[in-house]
Parts: C-alpha cells; structure tokens; sequence
C-alpha cells in the first residue's frame, strides 16, 4: 500500500502489512514516518494512492467495516466539550439512530456507556462535563467512547502521548486489561519503545521518508502481564531488540 | 472581594466624576446650555422622563428587531455559507463591501426607497448589526474539530448529523460573541438612520429628540436623552452577556467559572 499527499509528500511507500485477529500489534517510528496516516486509512478515513487495504469481519474482506466495529483513539481526548461525559460515550449510538436526527439513545444502549464508563473506572462520572476532568480522564473517556460498541478493531493514535508517565502507566495497565477482557484487534501507534515492548504481542517499526516498514517483532512476554514484567530481564532484553530496530530505522541511508 | 471591588470601583469613579463635574460648573459658573451640571441633567431625566421614555421605546423597538432580524439572517447566511464554499467565495466580499460602507452616506437612499419609515430604520440598523454574527459564526462553522469530525465519519454519521451535533454547538460560543456586538451597533445603527431620517415618520425616536433638543438649545434635554441611550446600550450588552453565560456555562472556556477549573 502506498500513499502520497496531494503535496507531492510521499507518506507511505510500500507498507505491506497483515495483522490477525486478536493481535496486539504496536506501530512504532519516528515521527513523520507515516504512521499515523497507516492508520487513518485501515479506518477507512484516508484511502491509499497505491494497493489497498481490507478487513476481514466474518468472510469476505472488505475495504471497510460497517460503523461500529471500528474504534479510534486520537493523541487528543477528542471530546465534545458541550456534552456531559455519558453523552460523549453514547455519540456512537446516538449516530448510529440515523432515522430520527435528534433520536434518543436508547435505555440498553445507555447501560453499555455507563458500563464501558465502569470499565475504564469512570463510573459516577456521566453527568460531569469533560473540563471537570483531568487530562488523562478525559482520555479514559475516549477511551470508552472507543470501546463502547464493542469494536473489532481498536485503532489507537499515540493515545498517552500528551499524558504524564504515572498516568500513562495506569493507562497502559488498563489497556491491557480492556484487551484481554474481549480480544479485540488493536493497532497502537507509538513513539515509545518501552511502551510498546509492554503491551503488545507484536511490533512493526516503521522508517520515515517514505514511511515503510523495517521490522516485524514478535514480542515474546507471558500474558497477561502486570508492572513485574517492566522488571524481567527478557522485558530488557526485548526493548534493547527494539531500540536497534528503531536506531537502524533512523539512520540515513 | 473581588465581586464587590469589580462593582464598587466603577460606581465610586463614577461618583467621583459626577462631584467633579458638578463642582467645576458651579465653581466656574458655566451656563447650562455649554455644560449643564449633572443635577440639572438629572432633574431634566425627571421633568422630561416620560415623554423621552416615549421615544426610548421606539428607538428600541428598531434596534431590537434590527437585532432579531440581524441574528436571524446572520445566522442563516452563515449557515449557507458553510454548507457552499462557492456561495461563501462569491457572497462575503459583499457582505464586507456592505459593513465598510458609512451607513450616513447610505441611510437616506435607504430611506427614500424604502417607503414605511419604521422599515427603513430597521434595514439601517440591520445593516450595520448582521455583519459580526455573519462573519463570527462562519468561522464558527468550519471550525469544528477535525479529529471530531473524523469521528463522526467512521461512525458513518450524516450531513445532518454533523451539522446538529457538532458544527452548530462549535459555532454556538462564536455566534454569541457576534451577537453580543451586534447588539450594541444595533442601537448605533438605529440612531444613525434616525438622525439622517429627521422627523420622517409619524413616531419620533430617542435620537431625533437629541437633535431637536440640540436645535432648541435644551442641553440638560440632551444630556438627558444621551444618558437614556447608553444606558440602554449597557442594559443589551449585559443582557447578551447574561444570555451567553446561560448558554454556555457546561462547558465553554469563557463562560466556566474560575472556582469550577481544577
């Protein structure tokens, strides 16, 4: 797959990338290497100049999904600063009642954002609007946005990016658990090596101008893991694996 | 502390200015009809009061409906500009051209072509109050957040949809600000074509009795008159203040009290 920007940038060239169901899989690079644009177009919000990409659901594949089995986390919270925090967790529903433009969310699909709000322990918080919150509250909301029509696919860009590393520890913990809990396939794009060592089962290190792929790891860490794995030596091992890939992706040719 | 002081000051320098004032005409003997001393102003609101309160309301009336009719079409040009980039490229620069030109120069051509007198005070005023809550809520309009906007596309969201969910609520803050300025040239305006209108109508304005007050020489009148207004003025700008506070009190930077933030 290729992409090249009406300015003449070329974005990606030749990203060639098959990801399984279930996987955990981290993109990781510098910045400007393209990243972020892979995923725009696998959630179908860019299309690629060159080759293509599919989603298999059930059997065919197809260029996208329908709405719903996708969730997107951006490096911003991306909240509706006007709506309470249930409201901004319900958007998906409320867009999904495409029959009546001001349609009410429906009282089951009400129970699912609070309990998608429960599930990243911001239950209690549904009538609070997000400048009440803090930061990396905010991102558990979107968060729980993402997760609340239960995706497939779980999209996520430089998600703890903005985010203090206590947060950003708490937050990775939680991801973890939020992926095990159902298994959903998540692309996490990254600029951090520990990260994504810590939390995925497999990383794809990408090399700017034109953003390609360099390596493909496997991380080999029991599951699930908790905080102990930061410590192992098979954990600094795999990061010191990384940071090589990541060093050889920056040199210039 | 702060709430008092943000009241207080402003009345006490007030005061002071009034004392000031009535002072150096008593002191200096200035006769009225150059300066007239604040007691006589006030004693002029007292005599002539009801009949300039007359004429208030129809200066008021043209404002308000100026104002009315400013945020309705304001609104509506805005609205159509974001949905047509075209209409908004061939349109804006006349709405510019209209919002540069002196509206002195053009209220009597306003006034001789439009034939009902109340009408043609109220297309002045509209001219003058719709060109902020056009341009203000334009940009609001297309400022939208894009990663939002992003959103609302992955879940396959309408047109429709994005307007009323997202494109009106982001340019909710941006049409307020317009209106409260609109609000205050409403009144300029509908002053403005009153003094270029004269007697015309059957009804007089708040202006027209400060011209005629000017031709008689009845400078306490005046002054009179002239505090009518701006304290009309104040009474709309915090009335549109109130009004954007209501509205935007949930969640919008300028409007979340201090004590809220954390």
């Amino acid at each position: 797959m290729t992409k090249r920007f009406a300015s003449g940038l070329e974005a990606l060239g030749g990203v060639d990338l098959a990801i399984a169901r279930g996987e955990f899989l981290s993109i990781l690079g510098p910045s400007g290497c393209g990243k972020s644009t892979l995923l725009r177009i696998v959630a179908g919000l860019s299309k690629p100049t060159g080759g293509s990409c599919r989603l298999r659901l059930g059997g065919r594949a197809e260029p996208s999904l329908p709405a719903g089995h996708i969730g997107f986390v951006f490096q911003d919270p991306t909240l509706m600063p006007w709506s309470t925090v249930a409201a901004n967790v319900e958007l998906p529903f409320r867009i999904a009642r495409r029959g009546r433009i001001a349609g009410r969310v429906r009282s089951a699909e009400r129970d699912r954002a609070a309990a998608s709000l429960a599930a990243v322990g911001l239950a209690g918080f549904e009538r609070s609007y997000p400048h009440q919150l803090s930061g990396g509250m905010r991102m558990r909301v979107s968060i729980a946005r993402a997760l609340v029509t239960g995706p497939d696919l779980l999209l996520l860009d430089e998600p703890f990016a903005a985010l203090d590393e206590i947060t950003r520890h708490a937050l990775n913990d939680d991801l973890l658990r939020l992926w095990d809990a159902n298994r959903p396939t998540i692309l996490f794009v990254t600029h951090s090596v520990f990260e994504s060592v810590y939390l995925s089962t497999r990383i794809a290190v990408m090399a700017p101008r034109p953003g390609r792929i360099v390596a493909d790891l496997t991380v080999d860490l029991p599951q699930p893991r908790d905080r102990s794995v930061r410590t192992g030596p098979a954990y600094a091992a795999m990061c010191e694996t990384v940071s090589a890939a990541l060093a050889a992706a920056m040199a210039p040719r | 502390m702060d709430r008092a002081l943000r009241i207080l000051a402003p009345i006490a320098i007030g005061v002071v200015f009034l004392a000031a004032w009535e002072g150096v005409v008593r002191l200096k003997g200035i006769p009225p009809y150059i300066l007239p001393a604040p007691s006589a102003v006030a004693m002029s609101l007292w005599v002539d009061g009801p009949s300039l309160m007359g004429s208030l309301l129809v200066t008021l009336r043209i404002t308000l409906a100026a104002l009315a009719a400013a945020a309705f079409f304001g609104g509506a040009l805005a609205l159509l500009f974001s949905r047509s980039r075209i209409l908004e490229l061939s349109l804006f620069p006349y709405a510019v051209i209209l919002q540069v030109t002196p509206i002195v120069a053009i209220a009597p051509l306003i006034i001789i072509w439009v034939r009902q007198p109340f009408l043609a005070l109220l297309v002045c005023a509209w001219i003058v109050a719709f060109f902020p809550i056009v341009s203000n809520t334009t940009v609001g309009l297309n400022s939208a957040d894009r990663n939002l906007l992003a959103l609302f596309r992955l879940y396959g969201a309408s047109p429709g949809q994005v307007l009323l969910y997202l494109r009106l609520p982001t340019a909710l803050p941006y049409f307020l600000a317009g209106l409260r300025i609109s609000g205050g040239l409403a009144l300029i305006g509908a002053v403005v074509a009153e003094f270029v209108a004269g007697t015309g109508g059957a009804e007089t304005g708040l202006a027209f009795r400060i011209l005629e007050a000017g031709y008689r020489l009845a400078i306490p009148r005046l002054f009179a008159a002239l505090f009518l207004l701006s304290l009309t003025g104040i009474v709309i700008y915090l009335l549109l203040d109130l009004l954007s506070r209501r509205l935007l009190r949930h969640w919008h930077e300028s409007a979340v009290s201090e004590e809220e933030e954390e």
